[in-house]
């Protein structure tokens, strides 16, 4: 029997199960609810469908998804991800984004790039940047410019430095404004960190040491609950470990 | 109903996900000796040749135990296949490859429902869009006429006729059957409603499981 989306949230879903739009028992005097479907709903005639396994998000007033925990990224529009240089090919890169194509980058998707003046950018290098155009039918398209040609933020990474995998969930969570995990962690000592949301991450702290600390506690943050985490965290800080 | 009890008698069974580091999915089922370890790869790019312009194209592999796989492998490919084929949404991910591997690790009777169900439970771990759930139930009839659910090897050497459905978890419905011996249409009609009783079962176990998986960040 479909139910209503609001009872749902924050439970775990599977695919197959279904919600309805409307609700018979108010009749037609109700306005019908508008609901926005994110990732892992799907719409089918007046139901809506669950293709996902995880957790019903719900975020105010009417926008719902799912929140699951996978390795594989599919490129979204809009979304910053990390991606790895793998050739150039007349003007543009072709860039590894973990995804099932390479994206490409243009030459002139850098701030202050002009014909004239092109960046400094080699074959195997780490780019910051977002999907300006990512479809399922289309090459996915990279830029590290903003639409004002700012950088933003964006372009190719420096010297040093480490870049590790973690799940999407994951990276997600670190992601979310008033991260627990990240305040955790920038207790210890300070770093630098790009997160991109399909799944790479990169830390420089002041020594090899301490970056190698830090992505391994990022690396077991995979599957502790906010109490584990503290304990570790506290111990790290206390040099037990 | 002491007889219908026995009817969809299962052997212990159970699941571990996401257990192996490299594929975007995996999992491990066993049903009783049974035990099969499933990989899922996917959507990744696909070869020119086995491109589908609307789809994504799926590739099932069963590596058996000892050996290299053979016709038997090759006719178990190809149900669990359709029956992935057929819950996938696989016109979400377009001109991409997804790959399913299942590594047999015990063979102790229903073979072919211990991978589907493996099947159903790695394409979970990997976040596949699908429309439903499915499971894989074996029956088997022996010489008597008694129908018996989630066969041993040796059941399934004595009996008459085996058969296997996979079922979905939307209408109950059977995606695929496949079938060897001889029975009677009543029979088999007895066996499609024992295995949709037994799905009943596994399916609440896919839910429990995934709830275990996810309650660390409810």
């Amino acid at each position: 029997m479909p139910v209503s989306f609001r009872e749902k949230v924050d439970e775990v879903l599977l695919p197959g199960d279904v919600f309805s739009l409307r609700l018979p028992e108010f009749g037609s005097d109700v306005k019908a609810e508008k609901a926005v479907c994110g990732p892992g709903l799907r719409r089918n005639g007046d139901q809506v469908l669950v293709c996902k396994s995880g957790v019903l998000r719900h975020k105010a007033p009417n926008v719902y998804w799912i929140d699951s925990q996978q390795k594989r990224y599919v490129p979204a529009k809009g979304e910053r991800v990390i991606g790895i240089i793998t050739a150039r090919s007349g003007d543009v890169f072709k860039v590894d984004v973990g995804g099932s194509e390479p994206a490409s980058l243009s030459f002139l998707a850098f701030e202050g790039a002009t014909k004239r003046n092109r960046p400094n950018v080699q074959v195997g290098d780490l780019v910051y940047a977002h999907f300006i155009i990512a479809n399922k039918d289309m090459e996915p398209e990279l830029a590290c410019i903003d639409s004002c040609g700012h950088a933003n933020g964006m372009g190719v990474f420096g010297e040093g430095g480490l870049m590790f995998r973690l799940s999407l969930g994951l990276v997600r969570r670190l992601l979310a404004p008033q991260s627990m995990i990240v305040k955790d962690l920038e207790k210890l000592f300070p770093f630098e960190m790009v997160v991109g949301l399909n799944g790479r991450v990169w830390v420089k702290a002041k020594s090899i040491q301490q970056t190698l600390i830090v992505t391994n506690l990022l690396e077991s943050c995979e599957n502790m609950t906010a109490q584990q985490r503290q304990t570790l965290f506290q111990r790290v800080a206390e040099g037990n470990l | 109903m002491a007889e219908e009890a026995s009817h969809t008698f299962l052997r212990q069974f159970g699941c571990e996900q996401s257990l192996l580091s490299k594929p975007d999915g995996s999992a491990s089922y066993f049903q009783g000796d049974t035990n099969v370890l499933s990989g899922v790869y996917g959507p990744a790019e696909v070869k020119v040749s086995k491109e589908i312009y609307d789809r994504a194209t799926l590739e099932v592999l069963i590596q058996p135990k000892v050996g290299l796989p053979s016709v038997r492998e090759r006719a178990r490919e190809q149900c669990v296949r359709e029956t992935c084929e057929a819950v996938l949404l696989s016109t979400l991910h377009p001109r991409s490859s997804l790959t399913l591997i299942l590594q047999v690790i015990h063979d102790d009777g229903s073979l072919l429902s211990c991978c589907l169900n493996a099947a159903c439970m790695a394409l979970m771990d990997a976040g596949l869009p699908m429309s439903c759930l499915f499971c894989g139930i074996t029956c088997s009839i022996s010489v008597d006429g008694q129908i018996i659910t989630d066969p041993t090897a040796e059941q399934e050497k004595e009996s008459r006729a085996l058969m296997t459905f996979a079922i979905d978890s939307a209408q109950k419905g059977v995606l695929m059957a496949t079938t060897k011996g001889s029975f009677s249409v009543t029979e088999l009609q007895e066996c499609i409603a024992v295995s949709q009783k037994a799905s009943e079962r596994i399916f609440q176990f896919y839910r429990d499981s995934v709830f275990r998986r996810y309650s660390k960040i409810l």
